[in-house]
């Protein structure tokens, strides 16, 4: 039983120190730089609130990073394309001439 | 310098902890609009140097500008997409292929550094298929004035290279017809272009508008503007998902992100609707000088001399800029003129 339970602990500990290495190995280009956002400078509430998402959610950071992008930008879309619109100018043809 | 010492000028990014000159964010999501919008492509190569220049951290430098150029070519594609650009059927078919082709080329990468090879063979590769691709534009070009003062004229007027009709004869099913293109062929045709360029784009670690919108035009059989408007929407897919990975590993600086866009609108609008008043051929030119230059610059760097890489890629950029924006004026006051008179005419009547 003794004997058992040495082999199941040198085991377990030899599980958790390969862990690194096998995270190392699978794993693509290392991040090597950790930044922390300093959130002690930042007066902005809004601003402070994605810093600390940045610190202690990095998921939750990169899935509002890319709906605020997506967002704006089809904002920043259809209003450039309601002020062109109202330039006079034939938006919606154009024809298509190589050469 | 003095005159950029005010304080009202740096902006505050909150994520890399440095101000940042924010009319020169503006400036370069502008120039990287119009540009990107025109030759339909991300343009990370145009966005990386101008970042160094002013300083931002080059560890939030890539990710910072994939995320902005998501957000970029979504305003093109809207804009490309009323003007009948956007052969939405062919984008998804392509995507499939770009984004198993860039996790290729991305574990292509991977294996070379653990070999330690992949800084100058990632380079050299850069410079040949860039090579390549002006070679491709300027023969095109010259093959097709050669045509046209023959009278030797298509359908869709003098063509130089013509390689896709050779591969819209392979007879694979299943065959697609792609309605905004104008052209039915073998579904695996687009599939492996897409395979392939994603796989050189995962290698070269860029977003591949550069190499799909060749690819667009002499392999799958494109229109120029329609493989600018397809090309902006593929282009808008592959960003978003790289924005979502460069966000996971914290790369992303937001603030700088909205800057860019904020300039990109304007650019991309400008060139766009640019496109409206340009011939195919006169795209493609453009497109060639370029790539070109890009190559020069990267050879530059290559030798460490990157200050000269440095100006030689701001100074194309600004040039090709200011040539769009000209074209895009005078192309809509001719239209505004035109449209008065017709307006003229028809009261007089």
């Amino acid at each position: 039983m003794r004997r058992n339970m040495k082999r199941i602990m040198a085991l377990a500990v030899s599980m958790v120190a390969a862990l690194p290495a096998l995270a190392h190995a699978a794993a693509g280009k290392a991040a090597d730089l950790v930044v922390v956002a300093d959130t002690r400078v930042i007066d902005s509430g809004i601003l402070r609130y994605f810093a600390d998402l940045y610190n202690t959610n990095p998921t939750m950071n990169a899935t509002w990073a890319v709906i605020l992008t997506a967002v704006y930008g089809c904002f920043l879309g259809v209003l450039m394309d309601f002020l062109l619109s109202r330039t006079g100018l034939d938006l919606t043809s154009r024809k298509i001439v190589e050469h | 310098m003095e005159m950029f010492a005010a304080d009202w000028l740096y902006m505050y990014m909150p994520i890399a902890g440095v101000k940042v000159l924010w009319p020169a964010l503006v400036l370069i999501g502008f120039s990287v609009g119009v540009i990107g919008g025109f030759f339909g492509m991300g343009g990370a190569w145009m966005v990386t140097p101008g970042l160094n220049i002013i300083g931002f951290p080059m560890a939030f430098a890539i990710g910072t500008d994939i995320a902005h150029i998501a957000g970029k070519s979504m305003i093109s594609t809207i804009r490309h997409s009323k003007f009948g650009n956007v052969d939405y059927k062919l984008g998804m078919v392509m995507l499939v292929g770009t984004m198993v082709g860039i996790e290729i080329g991305a574990q292509l990468v991977m294996w070379l550094e653990r070999i330690g090879l992949v800084g100058s063979v990632v380079r050299w590769v850069y410079v040949v298929f860039l090579a390549l691709i002006s070679w491709m534009v300027f023969y095109d070009y010259a093959k097709a004035v050669k045509k046209s003062k023959m009278g030797d004229v298509t359908d869709r007027g003098a063509e130089g290279i013509t390689w896709y009709k050779t591969l819209h004869r392979i007879n694979i099913p299943p065959m697609v017809h792609f309605k905004a293109s104008g052209f039915t062929c073998s579904a695996w045709l687009p599939i492996l272009v897409s395979l392939a360029t994603g796989i050189l784009a995962g290698f070269l670690g860029i977003g591949g508008g550069l190499l799909r919108m060749p690819a667009l035009v002499y392999l799958i059989g494109c229109p120029t503007h329609i493989a600018v408007g397809t090309d902006l929407f593929e282009v808008m897919i592959s960003g978003l998902y790289g924005a979502f990975t460069f966000a996971l590993k914290g790369r992303i600086e937001l603030v700088a992100v909205f800057v860019m866009l904020t300039g990109a609108a304007i650019g991309a609008q400008i060139g766009t609707v640019a496109t409206k008043y340009s011939k195919g051929y006169g795209i493609r030119v453009a497109f060639g000088i370029a790539v070109l230059c890009c190559m020069i610059s990267i050879i530059l760097k290559q030798f460490k001399y990157d200050m000269p890489s440095a100006i030689l890629i701001l100074g194309t950029i600004s040039l090709i800029c200011l040539y769009i924006i000209k074209v895009m004026f005078t192309g809509a006051a001719a239209e505004l003129r035109a449209k008065k008179n017709r307006e003229n005419k028809a009261h007089a009547a």
